[in-house]
C-alpha cells in the first residue's frame, strides 16, 4: 500500500468502519511508514482535541436571554398542522 | 483504533412524547427541547457562520421555525437531526448575506487534490492541549478552524464536533455520502497541518518555542 492510498482511507481508518481485511492492511502500513503513522495519530488527536475542548460555549447569561425571547415568540404563534 | 463516533441522542421515547406536547401547543414541553438543544445549535452555528451575531439569530430563528412548523416533523428522524437542518440552513443563508460578494458553497475547494497531501510532517507533545491555558487554547482552535472553508467548516462541526453519522450530516447538507466524506478528510487533514505549529515537539522537548 502506498502512502497516498492510505490516505485516501484514513477517514474510514479512524472511524473504524473499515472492512477487516482493509483494517489490517493499513495497520501493515503504519508499521513501516513513520510519515503515515504520524499524519495518523495528530488528525486522531486533532478530531478528539475540538470534541474535548468544545469551543464557542453559550455563555449562561446569554442563554437565558435567548430563551426567554424565543419562548416569548413562540407564545405568539402556534404550530402549524 | 477504536472507533471515534459518538451519539448526542438518546431517550427517543420521551423526546417523541416532548415534541407531541409541544404540537399540541405545550410550550413548557418546547422550553425542555430548547434547554436540551440550544448548546449545540448555538455552536454549530457559531462555527458556520464565524460571527457571534449570527449565531445568537440562528438559535432564535432555528427553534422558532422548528416551533411554528412541529407539524411537519415527521418522526421518522430524530428531532435534534430535524432541529439541526433548520439551524445549519438559517446559519449557511446568514453566512451567504454577510459576503454577498462571495458566493458560499457547499462545493466549494474540493475537486482538487490539492490539500490531502500533508505538508508537514511532525510528531505532537503528548499532550499537545496541557501545554496552553484553556482559554488560549480556545483561542487557537477557534483561530485555525476560522480560516478553513465554510463547507469544510461545516462537515467538521457536524460530524467531529456533534457526532452526527455521515449519512444525517449528507441528508441534512443535501450532499452525497461520498462528497462528505472527502470535506471531512480535507476538514481533518488541513485542521492537522495548521495546528503543527502550535502543538508539534520541540527538538528539546516537550514545551511551546
Amino acid at each position: 500500500m502506498k502512502c497516498k492510498e492510505f490516505l485516501k482511507e484514513l477517514n474510514d481508518y479512524l472511524d473504524g468502519s473499515l472492512d477487516p481485511k482493509l483494517q489490517a492492511e493499513l495497520q501493515e502500513h503504519l508499521h513501516w511508514c513513520h510519515n503515515c503513522y504520524v499524519v495518523c495519530n495528530t488528525t486522531q488527536k486533532t478530531i478528539e482535541i475540538y470534541r474535548e475542548n468544545k469551543i464557542y460555549e453559550l455563555p449562561d447569561e446569554l442563554r437565558s436571554k435567548l430563551q426567554t425571547a424565543i419562548l416569548s415568540k413562540c407564545k405568539g404563534t402556534k404550530p402549524q398542522s | 483504533m477504536g472507533t471515534i463516533q459518538t451519539n448526542v441522542t438518546g431517550d427517543t421515547g420521551q423526546e417523541l412524547a416532548l415534541v407531541t406536547a409541544a404540537r399540541e401547543g405545550d410550550i413548557q414541553a418546547f422550553e425542555q427541547l430548547i434547554q436540551k438543544y440550544d448548546r449545540n445549535v448555538f455552536r454549530i452555528a457559531q462555527h458556520i457562520t464565524q460571527n457571534r451575531e449570527d449565531a445568537e439569530d440562528v438559535v432564535q430563528d432555528a427553534f422558532l421555525k422548528a416551533y411554528q412548523n412541529l407539524g411537519k416533523f415527521q418522526g421518522n428522524s430524530k428531532f435534534y437531526t430535524w432541529l439541526v437542518r433548520i439551524a445549519v440552513n438559517e446559519a449557511l443563508m446568514r453566512l451567504r448575506k454577510r459576503k454577498a460578494d462571495k458566493t458560499v458553497s457547499m462545493d466549494e475547494d474540493v475537486e482538487t487534490e490539492d490539500g490531502t497531501m500533508p505538508r508537514e510532517v511532525a510528531d505532537w507533545s503528548p499532550n499537545p492541549e496541557q501545554l496552553y491555558g484553556q482559554s488560549e487554547l480556545g483561542d487557537i482552535l477557534g483561530k485555525t478552524i476560522q480560516g478553513l472553508p465554510a463547507s469544510f467548516r461545516t462537515v467538521f462541526v457536524l460530524r467531529d464536533v456533534e457526532g452526527l453519522s455521515t449519512e444525517e450530516t449528507a441528508e441534512m447538507l443535501g450532499l452525497s455520502v461520498p462528497a462528505v466524506k472527502s470535506r471531512l478528510l480535507r476538514a481533518r487533514l488541513q485542521l492537522r497541518e495548521r495546528l503543527n505549529r502550535y502543538f508539534k515537539k520541540n527538538k528539546s522537548g516537550d514545551n511551546k518555542q
